[in-house]
């Protein structure tokens, strides 16, 4: 088992490396910073101080390593508007938010989709399913910003009954939370659904049945235990499908989370800014996939050998 | 494979709608009833023809320039589906003959490739997208790019593990032994035997690729102005949605619709084709 986590953890960091190339090489794309920084009545002189001091003289590979060596220390540049933050003070300000946002949403999602899933399957055919079964196909085909425009449109103006926007109160969260859980709602209800459907066809269920087993306890410890595992697959990449959904449902609704900020920061073209949040994402990222995959290595001894 | 009543149904519906939307693609300049991106100002917000203030004149009521909303819902959707189609193709094929290489090759070039795909799922796509915009600046063939970026790396996952399944086959076997170099038994043998799975998954990426790319449209680093896009349309009607509702909702209901129908045909073709696949 120690084999593995080191071979993952290995893995991690040569990705974690990559990514960091890559961010790097794309910053020194987005154009000359000194130009950026400098009006353009700076003297030829000017400029050339700025670019010592910003180290722009030096090789690509030493400019690299400083960036690498300051991105360890926390230093990720700051922002070139307003107060020139430090961009990784931002991105930490913000992240609580979207945290927050992300965990009830996928809590919920979950909350909600599992047991839907699992009365589709058992009840197969019924009013249940078919509901259930149009439901998920529609959350998995609505774009989360249009389900949050609508749906703001629709419980906020129109019957007054949520705010619009803000961040702080519980009513606040209503409207967020649904539409960036909706599709994962979609994505539980099915996935449940198929798992226990084959679950409840299976030799063991039919076993359990034949013990005398009351139907509950058949659905609900056995069957249940065996289709989670496709859940638990799905779980593991949630993050990465939500990141589209937090950007857009905090530009939406006006959420002080590290969407917004990296919305904000396109917009004003703030380069050092949407590093941070790029550098920030996928390293946390490169961890919850490392926990997940440490997780699913420990309950499947299979996987640790491939 | 037999399908269930439900699936027939359900299939001939997301096919109706599809069919709908080619010829509506194909057609475009004939069925739509303006130039999406010439308005006249004099003509601004007008309502859909069904509501007090609207006219026949303009079905779908107009957006702010004066622009006629059902010439671009049409137009727009040709930008869907054109982008779709491109990435979907770009990826698919890059990354199903990536992942072949990767399964049928193994040793170190499987190593390096998957490392690749990892980095690939390890990027949010969106992230990667508003970068770019900020870098090259938004259009039509950065908007393919990008998402192909993102999308090649689940072709080549799954065409790595549908090789190593297939390599293992007799005709494989058969084919070595009679001394066939590695490439042709690549692109004879093996391909068309993983293609089947890979067309089921193209066909549910459909969807996926049309809510990213109205999504990034929607945050303005997707397809730019003047082209009509579902996204766009839906960002430059939120301003408006109190008093112009129709601006963003004739959009969405676009998407849902046609994101619901690719989706359905494609779960139809999950179950004909490999029910391993399903939800």
């Amino acid at each position: 088992m120690q084999r593995f986590i080191v071979r993952r953890l290995l893995q991690g960091l040569v990705t974690l490396f990559l990514v960091s190339i890559i961010v790097f090489i794309l910053g020194r794309l987005t154009g000359d910073p000194v130009a950026l920084l400098l009006s353009e009545f700076s003297t030829f002189e000017d400029k050339e101080r700025l670019a010592r001091q910003l180290g722009l003289d030096k090789p690509l590979v030493e400019q690299y390593a400083i960036f690498v060596w300051n991105a360890v220390r926390g230093d990720l540049g700051r922002s070139i508007r307003g107060d020139h933050a430090p961009a990784l003070k931002l991105v930490l300000d913000r992240f609580p938010a979207t945290l927050q946002l992300a965990t009830i949403s996928t809590a919920l999602s979950f909350l909600i989709g599992l047991p839907l899933g699992v009365l589709a399957a058992v009840k197969r055919g019924s009013v249940v399913d078919t509901l259930s079964r149009v439901l998920a196909l529609l959350g998995q085909a609505t774009p989360v910003f249009w389900l949050g425009i609508v749906a703001m449109y629709a419980f906020s103006v129109r019957l007054g009954w949520l705010p619009t926007s803000g961040y702080g109160k519980p009513e606040q969260f209503v409207l967020p939370v649904f539409a960036l859980g909706a599709f994962m709602v979609a994505a539980f209800l099915r996935l449940t659904r198929s798992g226990m459907m084959e679950a409840l066809d299976s030799e063991y269920v039919k076993l359990a049945r034949i013990k005398g087993l009351s139907e509950t306890t058949v659905v609900w410890k056995h069957a249940l235990r065996n289709s989670l595992i496709p859940v638990i697959t799905y779980l593991g990449t949630v993050f990465g499908r939500m990141v589209t959904g937090t950007v857009v449902v905090e530009t939406v609704f006006a959420w002080p989370g590290v969407g917004r900020l990296a919305y904000d920061a396109v917009m004003l073209r703030d380069f050092p800014v949407l590093q941070a949040v790029v550098l920030f994402m996928a390293t946390a990222f490169l961890l919850i996939n490392l926990v997940v995959d440490i997780l699913y290595a420990y309950v499947d001894p299979r996987i640790r050998y491939s | 494979m037999r399908l269930g009543l439900s699936s027939i149904v359900t299939s001939i519906i997301g096919l109706a709608i599809i069919g709908l939307l080619v010829l509506v693609v194909v057609f475009a300049p004939f069925i739509a009833p303006y130039d999406p991106t010439k308005g006249a100002l004099a003509d601004r917000l007008t309502p859909p023809a069904w509501q007090e203030g609207g006219s026949s004149a303009h079905l779908l009521g107009t957006d702010l320039l004066g622009r006629d909303t059902l010439s671009r819902l049409i137009y727009g959707a040709r930008t869907s589906l054109a982008v779709a189609v491109l990435a979907i193709l770009v990826s698919g094929i890059v990354g199903s003959l990536l992942g072949a290489i990767a399964g049928y090759l193994g040793g170190w070039i499987n190593t390096i490739i998957m490392r690749a795909v990892d980095l690939a799922f390890s990027f949010p796509a969106i992230l990667l997208a508003m970068v770019l915009a900020v870098v090259v600046g938004p259009s039509f063939l950065n908007i393919i790019f990008v998402i192909s970026l993102v999308l090649w790396a689940e072709y080549a996952r799954m065409a790595r593990g549908e090789t190593l399944r297939v390599r293992e086959m007799d005709f494989v076997a058969l084919a070595q032994v009679a001394g066939v170099s590695r490439g042709r038994i690549l692109v004879r043998h093996i391909l068309p035997n993983v293609s089947s799975s890979l067309i089921v998954l193209a066909t549910l990426q459909v969807g996926i690729v049309i809510i990213m790319e109205s999504s990034l449209s929607f945050l303005g680093v997707g397809v730019p102005p003047p082209t009509p896009a579902w996204g766009s349309m839906i960002a430059e009607g939120r301003s408006y949605v109190v008093t112009a509702w129709w601006l963003s909702m004739f959009p969405g209901v676009a998407i849902v619709a046609t994101v619901l129908s690719f989706n359905l045909l494609g779960d139809t073709l999950t179950e004909l084709i490999n029910p391993s696949l399903q939800a």
